[in-house]
């Protein structure tokens, strides 16, 4: 009998995993910082060998251009802290979406679909209005744009539960087409572009002289507003509510319908703005390309910046670096530029990976013959 | 050795956290017959059975099938030892057939074969006495067949010992009865049986033996033959337990709320409350008594305005304006533009009544974030609302700006207890309040409950133990299946009797 | 009537990666992962077999036929199978985020793709002025030799590389064994509800491991497919254009369904290239092209209101499963 309950307990010792699993109820606030600046460290890491490995330049070197492809000149630092703005804005507009546990996955189209609208409104009107009146109906536009584009898919998301994830994503490719249409249609020539001789009217000013700092300025203040926004208002904590549980919002009254199209009002709008600034105030062109992806790379910024702007300009500055750095050593080395994408991708599997040491904790099973025989030869040793 | 058990479990335990859902276990299940397992909720029944199923692993204690010690880590495991458990919350595909889900997890025999497996289901239905449509989907069926699904499907595996958790809480007498049938002839095939339950008549009529367990500790096996029903109402309940509870008289007989033949249904299309008739004081404290699930959720949830009627009248008395008015068919937010004074205080504290995520500051102002015009948040008074309630109800938290969920159990109640109470309520529906907690944070609750009964407060109470509704509350009203059973006066009533209504309802009463 | 026929067989040729695609994100739903890095997956799936080719073709004269599929179609199943793994590994161990996993691998996969496709004679330091594997790209193209001969039957349906059949054929497989067998009865089990499979022991970490990665090295298949046979090995950057997320959108149209995604994706691909024959004018082109996903969006609402139940997405699409988390 007992050598049996012993096969038993072997047996039971076999099948138990190497590490028990747990949710962690809480860590540290330095922990976490601690664990994802390891993470990012260690994807720094792991880039610099692979970079080392393809251009056979050794790390401090490679560091030395990606910093002077970043802020190597004025015009350089300019363009970096634009592509901050631009893919801080996005990220800033999913996040009451993603507060909501809306997979807002169609960024990229609520952007170009403001940028198309930005770019109609230039090319059928310019010239026929005053600037100013151009200026802002061009605004009106592209942000209601912006919001049609996120309110079809709330709609059918509140009205009958469609998979906000895949519909939102759809949007994405209906708006290129739109603004492949537009390309087709203004420019007669077929070029891909549509460029500032077409559209000369209803230029956003530049502010004391560079065409970036107003987008960046008013980034920066949205980034502000959308803190408070999240924290201070009485919409952000709706969203909050409904995002955590459905049940508690109906609990107190709230009309979680309701709340899910004013939200994606709200981030389709800001992603309206964002193709307003892009066409009506730096660029003066429109192509299918202009949100650059960014669209996508902001759903990754801030779901990892955990819905906190503050975080988020961090995130964004770092994603934004890390491509303008890798596309400078790239063509240092004479090599494609996706390898900026690589690079951004690799980041991006590490932070997503280290979550789950931020979230979980593994507890290693003293019971497991993993452990067990390590034990054994320590007390061998002894 | 050969009188081996089928089935024997020795000194098991098993605890969450510092919660003890079994404490030193021992059953015995001999085979060819049924044994009722007997308890109130939450002495610990279905997980001791998820134990013999691999569901849970016992931390002590050894699992015997066949006289021979058993490690059953998985429910692979139990499969392998015949064990199969039909689990109160059935585990179904739904949009899979009948034989599509008995066919799931099997992977022995060659080829899979759909109408071979619907063929043997057929077979099994037709040697117990089944009735199923094995190409049916899981979605177009009612409970019962579901039900039917969940025990052909542990058949269809060969299983010898089967473990029903609560087999009739969701059928109608009828296919109570029809069940009842069926197993007997499962047990006449020389299968073994246990069925979870508490309705005692059903253990009476259908049982061999009934083991006993009460607040997770086995108390003992007795014969059906040799036993009767007010025995096994004392060891399922226990002797009265004194508690020191202050009981106040009641202030008045002035009905403050009163509930009109009210009935709903659920999604199922199952009746969940039937014609429910019930009124509460001004200053009094009216207990619901009742098995889980005997409609105590949607009784509450009816009056804050969460679930649809069918039929019937919420009549509210306003106190200040002494008009007359009916809530149903408002949502929460109309009821509280009613002046309709209620609180709330519902069974899921962090699925419902408070975000976990969110810190106790802004717990507070879940209900009253709307107040004042302008667009901002107040968390002025939130937070000095939340130092008072730390303060006052003494909850252990770092401070304001933790999140609740990281709070204990108690603690997380107090929060959510010292809310409602704050909004100065009329009417106060507590369920389940101090489930869960220890015995310092209970006696907190009762004051507190108390103190609003005396300010001239209508309290509903529903709760679990018996013995503390009937410390506590001014009338103690018993649900059984949806409808009201009786309603007693607490300070005269017996455990016994509460015990009674709540396992029998004017039907059921009849039928037995 | 001619014109038809070849209308018809270029939307064969056409519809053949995004029918490789959405089989394979068919095979990754119905076990309960939204893999939106499916796009990217099959750039690396074409890649890494332009890599195998290429190397193969510059270390030979004479290019034997089977070796010149044998080494692409390893190449590129390992490829994506790592790819697919990676994705395995965060969201199914480490339980991350499915869509933000999925859209990471995305950027990393394109990425992957063009920036071989574009450095890969520099790195290699071979002495060719581009990626032209036109001699494996013949192999891979190779259709019956009596095909041009049986006039249209023959142009429809027996004039294509062994490719297009793969596709038909995997697509059927997919279908049968989602349908008909033990595997897919478990497979979909574990998609529709993981805490339901896992009690009646199925390892749902198993299922759903190994239907990511046979999934993705389908999709895989789908990106080799294009440059071997569809742009007779020539490798450009950003050819591959946004097939991969028609094939997810694919998956909606055919509502999870392999057998209707054979049809279904010779519509796409038809819609696709519907432009060059009905000789609307050029500005209208996008507006045919946006057809497949307007449709999709279409289906995607129907499906939501009607609410038939077998019609739905798998019940657990998108959701992480942990056992303990009840």
């Amino acid at each position: 009998m007992p050598e049996q309950n012993m096969q038993g307990q072997a047996e039971q010792k076999k099948r138990q995993p190497l590490f028990h699993m747990i949710k962690r109820n809480s860590l540290p606030l330095w922990h976490s910082v601690a664990i994802r600046a390891a993470a990012i460290l260690l994807a720094f890491v792991f880039t610099g060998i692979l970079t080392l490995l393809f251009t056979g330049k050794d790390p401090i070197r490679i560091a030395a251009i990606m910093f002077d492809g970043a802020f190597g000149n004025s015009l350089r630092t300019w363009v970096t802290f634009q592509n901050v703005a631009v893919l801080l804005c996005i990220s800033l507009a999913l996040t009451p979406a993603f507060k909501m546990r809306f997979w807002n996955t169609g960024g990229e189209g609520q952007v170009l679909i403001g940028c198309l609208a930005t770019a109609t409104c230039m090319f059928t009107l310019g010239g026929k209005l005053p600037d100013w009146l151009l200026i802002m109906i061009m605004t009106v536009a592209a942000i209601g744009a912006g919001i049609l584009w996120g309110l079809i898919p709330a709609i059918f998301k509140a009205r009958f539960g469609a998979n906000e994830t895949l519909f939102t994503l759809m949007m994405n490719y209906i708006a290129i087409q739109f603004v492949e249409f537009f390309l087709k249609v203004a420019d007669k020539s077929g070029s891909n572009t549509v460029g500032p001789n077409l559209l000369s009217h209803g230029w956003i000013p530049a502010l004391f002289g560079e065409k970036y700092l107003l987008n960046i300025l008013l980034v920066a203040v949205l980034t502000v507003l959308m803190y408070i926004y999240l924290k201070y208002s009485k919409h952000g904590y709706e969203i909050s509510v409904v995002g955590e549980s459905e049940n508690t919002a109906r609990y107190i009254g709230v009309n979680v319908k309701r709340v899910i199209l004013r939200t994606m009002a709200l981030s389709g709008g800001i992603c309206g703005f964002v193709g307003l600034m892009l066409v009506g105030a730096t660029s003066h062109s429109i192509d299918t390309n202009l949100a650059g992806g960014y669209g996508f790379t902001g759903i990754m910024v801030a779901w990892l910046a955990q819905f906190n702007p503050l975080v988020m300009t961090f995130a964004s500055l770092l994603i934004v670096f890390l491509q303008r750095g890798a596309g400078e050593v790239s063509t240092v080395a004479g090599l494609n530029q996706s390898f900026s994408d690589i690079v951004t991708g690799i980041l991006l599997f590490f932070i997503i990976g280290c979550e789950f040491f931020i979230r979980y904790q593994l507890i290693p099973n003293r019971e497991h013959k993993f452990f067990a025989k390590k034990q054994t030869q320590e007390e061998q040793v002894q | 050795m050969n009188e081996a058990y089928a089935l024997e479990m020795k000194g098991v335990s098993k605890h969450f956290g510092d919660i003890k859902a079994n404490r030193n276990v021992n059953l015995t299940l001999r085979r060819g017959e049924i044994l009722a397992l007997l308890g109130e909720n939450g002495s610990g029944k279905t997980t001791l059975m998820n134990m013999i199923c691999g569901i849970y692993f016992p931390d002590e204690g050894e699992i015997y099938i066949d006289g021979k010690p058993v490690v059953i880590a998985s429910p692979v495991d139990a499969f392998r030892y015949k064990i199969g458990m039909v689990h109160q919350h059935f585990k179904l595909v739904d949009i899979f057939t009948a034989a599509e889900n008995i066919a799931l997890g099997m992977q022995d025999e060659g080829k899979y074969d759909i109408r071979e497996i619907s063929a043997r289901v057929k077979e099994i239905s037709s040697r117990y006495g089944f009735d199923i449509d094995p190409d049916k989907k899981i979605y177009d069926m009612s409970v019962s067949e579901k039900q039917t699904v969940e025990i052909i499907k542990v058949l269809y595996r060969g299983a010898d010992i089967l473990i029903l958790d609560e087999p009739t809480a969701v059928l109608t007498p009828q296919e109570a009865t029809k069940l009842f049938s069926v197993v007997r002839r499962m047990r006449d095939a020389g299968k073994s049986i246990i069925i979870i339950t508490h309705k005692l008549h059903e253990v009476l009529s259908i049982s061999d033996r009934v083991a006993i367990l009460r607040k997770g500790e086995y108390i003992t096996t007795v014969n059906t033959a040799e036993t009767t029903e007010s025995e096994l109402t004392e060891l399922m309940v226990g002797k009265k337990v004194e508690l020191n509870i202050d009981r106040s008289d009641p202030l008045t007989d002035l009905p403050r709320l009163e509930l009109r033949h009210i009935s709903c249904t659920g999604p199922e299309g199952l009746p969940l409350l039937r014609d429910v008739n019930l009124h509460v004081c001004s200053g009094e404290i009216l207990g619901i008594a009742g098995i889980a699930g005997s409609g105590q959720r949607e009784l509450l949830e009816s009056i804050a305005g969460l679930v649809r009627l069918d039929k019937g009248e919420i009549i509210y008395h306003n106190p200040k304006t002494g008009k007359v008015c009916d809530l149903r068919d408002h949502t929460p937010v109309q009821i509280r533009e009613m002046g309709v004074r209620l609180s709330f205080v519902p069974e899921d504290r962090l699925g419902m009544g408070l975000v976990g995520n969110m810190d106790i500051v802004d717990n507070m102002m879940l209900r009253s974030y709307r107040h004042g015009h302008g667009v901002f948040l107040d968390r002025k008074n939130p937070a000095d609302l939340a130092d008072r309630i730390i303060g006052d109800l003494q909850v252990a938290t770092p401070g304001p700006h933790t999140a609740v969920r990281k709070l204990s159990g108690g603690n997380v109640q107090k929060v959510l207890v010292g809310r409602e109470i704050a909004a100065a309520p009329i009417v106060l529906m507590t369920a389940y309040p101090v489930r869960g907690l220890d015995i310092n944070s209970s006696y907190m609750i009762y004051r507190l409950l108390n103190e609003q009964k005396q300010k001239g407060v209508a309290v509903i109470f529903v709760g679990e133990d018996i013995d503390v509704l009937l410390a506590l509350c001014d009338r103690v009203a018993v649900l059984c299946g949806g409808a009201v059973s009786g309603i007693l006066d607490a300070r005269t009533a017996t455990k016994e009797q509460v015990g009674y209504l709540m396992t029998h309802s004017e039907g059921e009463n009849r039928h037995a | 009537m001619n014109i038809v026929i070849a209308f018809l067989h270029r939307a064969i040729l056409q519809g053949t990666p995004l029918l490789f695609g959405s089989t394979g994100e068919i095979i990754t739903e119905k076990s309960g992962n939204l893999n939106l890095g499916i796009p990217g997956i099959m750039y690396i799936g074409a890649i890494s077999g332009v890599i195998g080719g290429f190397f193969y073709q510059n270390s030979t004269i004479s290019v034997n036929p089977f070796l010149a599929i044998f080494i692409p179609l390893l190449c590129s199943l390992v490829g994506s199978l790592l790819a697919s793994l990676l994705y395995c590994f965060l969201t199914i161990t480490l339980r991350a985020n499915q869509n933000v996993t999925g859209l990471a691998l995305t950027t990393f996969g394109i990425g992957f793709g063009n920036f071989f496709g574009g450095s890969l004679i520099k790195l290699s330091g071979a002495d060719v002025p581009s990626i032209a594997l036109t001699r494996v790209a013949k192999v891979f193209k190779t259709s019956l030799p009596f095909a041009k001969q049986l006039g249209i039957f023959g142009e429809l349906f027996l004039n294509y590389g062994f490719m297009v059949y793969l596709a038909i054929i995997l697509a059927v497989i997919a279908a049968f064994v989602l349908n008909k067998t033990r595997i897919g009865l478990h497979l979909r089990a574990v998609g529709e509800n993981p805490a339901t499979a896992d009690a009646a022991g199925i390892n749902v970490t198993k299922y759903r491991y190994c239907a990511t990665c046979i999934g993705g090295m389908i999709a895989g298949l789908g990106g080799l497919y294009y440059v071997m046979d569809y742009t007779n090995g020539v490798w450009s950057n950003n050819g591959f254009g946004d097939r991969g997320w028609l094939a997810i959108a694919l998956v909606i149209f055919a509502i999870w369904r392999p057998a209707l995604a054979i049809p279904a994706s010779y519509l796409f691909g038809g819609l696709y290239i519907l432009d060059n024959y009905l000789h609307v004018s050029m500005q209208l082109q996008p507006i045919l092209q946006m057809l497949p996903y307007v449709v999709t969006v279409v289906v995607l609402v129907l499906i939501s209101i009607r609410k038939k139940r077998e019609n739905q997405p798998p019940a657990s699409l998108g959701l992480n499963y942990f056992r303990e988390e009840r």
